[in-house]
């Protein structure tokens, strides 16, 4: 499937959570399938941290540059592009093309840097809703997510109650744990301690922060995997013939961590790596009443599908049956799912017989 | 007359139902076609949580072990264990908590005082092997077997009231000697204090 990338411009200013108005922005998205006459296929498809709007096939003249949801969406696939019109979107403030730290700030000509504003899945959603208006949909058939995708996914059906009628929810949280939190705020710390931060002013000195996003994306790794994945995948598998006793690569887990650090640090933006982790942070659709999440989640209106991994320790079981439960007391439509996968936190984005099967039959269900 | 007509038939139109170890969901969809009864499933098996997803049926994978903390008190009008409750550790908890958040429980197992079963360990000496119990003993999902009459010592110390009784055996149901001749009982029950 070959994909085009495309960007819609909204001029009409937004109103962010924290109180800053951004005055224009764009959101870089695809689509896949088409959308039929009575506009009611549509399904849109929120990414995590590092993901963008790339979400299935690829682009032209570029065979290795898939999508990274695409044993997921497709022809064929569990979300069927055969059947349903699908979105993929970048969300506002990250590096993919979409409007963010990296891109021109109206009022200056320069880059935003550290001047462009935190924003928060909510900021996120609200600014997906013009794309949508702007793609004539006024009800998504679908919206769907993994991880941070879940949470958007999540927040659709309870900023737009109406305009959802699935809410496909993958690996999530209803707010992250102290814990998270703790493991969001060391990867902030390595970023903005880096010599070359400069205060998120790097842009105009020519340099990147590397070594801070290096060590950010390290520590992130660690949490996408359970214990026993990581066992599994490494073991103590050293890298040379005997430990060298001194501080080079001896583990092979040393060495994929270092890896995924450097690679991550080429393509990923330092001042977006913040703002993501605090709209993470941030994310707690109970705060405004008291905790109480059945409370937040009486204007839903939408069917819920949750899902989540057994060996998942960054966003456990436990967390979406807390979701779960907030449904069942608003008597929503509702089915859950515990898959008893060994990868932890990123077997949402792999793929099993269960849970594939069980996207797969639950769109199949979904009435056009 | 089968279980899953008897249940529909109990089942009021409307009704809220949660059905545990619900299988393919297949009762649940007949309630929800014959009765507009909506509810939910609970069911721990992959397979069968795929099936019960194919037919439309809200599932949610849990563990019955577990208990049922995940819903709130009096949030059914029917809570059924169906074929289920002998594969079950501990039925006392778990009863209680049916009636905890269900005005009524529908409970249905597969009786060990059936004559068949009677004549197995009576006669040939071994634990009964059978078309409704085709388990050998070392391998079986069934960890608590009982007879009606265990059920209903059982009831009368949890203080439920027994609303209404099916005992049957290939299809047919069984008014005399059910305790010998029925093969599956099927009850209706509810808290005593709740009709006070």
């Amino acid at each position: 499937m070959i994909v085009e990338a495309r960007k819609a411009k909204f001029s009409e200013p937004l109103k962010l959570t924290g109180g800053a108005v951004l005055p224009e922005f764009e959101i870089a998205y695809e689509t896949y399938g088409k959308l039929n006459a009575a506009r009611s296929n549509a399904v849109l498809v929120c990414h995590a941290l590092n993901a963008s709007h790339h979400v299935a096939g690829t682009y032209a003249g570029e065979p290795d540059n898939v999508g990274w949801w695409d044993n997921m969406v497709g022809p064929g696939k569990p979300l069927d592009t055969d059947r349903f019109f699908v979105i993929g979107n970048n969300y506002i403030g990250s590096c993919f093309g979409s409007t963010g730290p990296t891109s021109t700030n109206p009022a200056t000509g320069r880059p935003w840097g550290a001047d462009f504003p935190v924003v928060t899945v909510e900021d996120w959603v609200a600014a997906q809703s013009r794309l949508a208006d702007c793609l004539g949909i006024a009800r998504f058939a679908a919206v769907m997510g993994g991880s941070l995708g879940a949470m958007q996914a999540l927040q659709w059906a309870l900023s737009f109650p109406q305009r959802v009628r699935h809410s496909i929810v993958i690996a999530a949280t209803p707010r992250l744990s102290t814990q998270n939190i703790a493991f969001n705020e060391v990867a902030r710390q390595a970023i903005m301690t880096d010599p070359d931060f400069h205060g998120g002013h790097y842009y105009d000195k020519g340099v990147v922060p590397r070594r801070g996003l290096r060590i950010a994306r390290m520590i992130g790794h660690i949490t996408y995997l359970s214990d026993d994945a990581m066992m599994e995948k490494f073991g103590r598998v050293l890298r040379r013939a005997a430990p060298g006793f001194d501080f080079d690569v001896d583990f092979e887990i040393e060495s994929y961590l270092r890896h995924q650090g450097d690679k991550f640090s080429t393509y990923f933006d330092a001042n977006t790596y913040l703002r993501i982790t605090k709209a993470l942070d941030y994310y707690d659709p109970a705060a405004d009443y008291g905790g109480d999440l059945s409370a937040a989640f009486a204007r839903a209106q939408a069917d819920f599908l949750v899902v989540s991994f057994t060996s998942d320790w960054r966003f456990s079981s436990a967390r979406s049956r807390e979701i779960v439960k907030a449904l069942l007391d608003n008597k929503r439509v509702l089915s859950y799912l515990e898959i008893d996968a060994p990868q932890g936190h990123d077997a949402f984005l792999l793929d099993d017989a269960r849970y594939f099967g069980a996207l797969r039959a639950y769109f199949g269900n979904i009435a056009l | 007359m089968t279980e899953s007509e008897t249940i529909a038939r109990w089942v009021t139109p409307g009704a809220r139902v949660l059905d545990l170890g619900c299988g393919n969901g297949a009762l649940l969809k007949q309630l929800w076609q014959t009765r507009q009864a909506p509810g939910y499933g609970v069911e721990i098996d992959d397979a069968k949580v795929l099936e019960c997803i194919r037919n439309d049926v809200n599932v949610l994978q849990m563990d019955l072990e577990d208990g049922l903390s995940a819903f709130q008190d009096g949030s059914f009008d029917f809570v059924i264990l169906s074929e289920t409750l002998q594969a079950i550790h501990r039925q006392e908890p778990l009863l209680r908590d049916m009636l905890r958040v269900g005005r009524e429980a529908i409970v249905s197992f597969p009786n060990f005082g059936f004559w068949k079963a009677r004549i197995q360990i009576t006669f040939a000496g071994h634990m009964p092997v059978s078309k409704e119990l085709p388990f050998q003993w070392y391998d079986t999902p069934n960890v608590h077997h009982c007879t009606l009459v265990d059920f209903e010592a059982l009831c009368a110390k949890l203080n439920l009231r027994i609303l209404e009784r099916l005992v049957l055996d290939g299809g047919n149901p069984v008014n005399f000697l059910p305790n010998l001749l029925g093969s599956l009982a099927v009850y209706r029950v509810e808290n005593k204090e709740r009709g006070k």
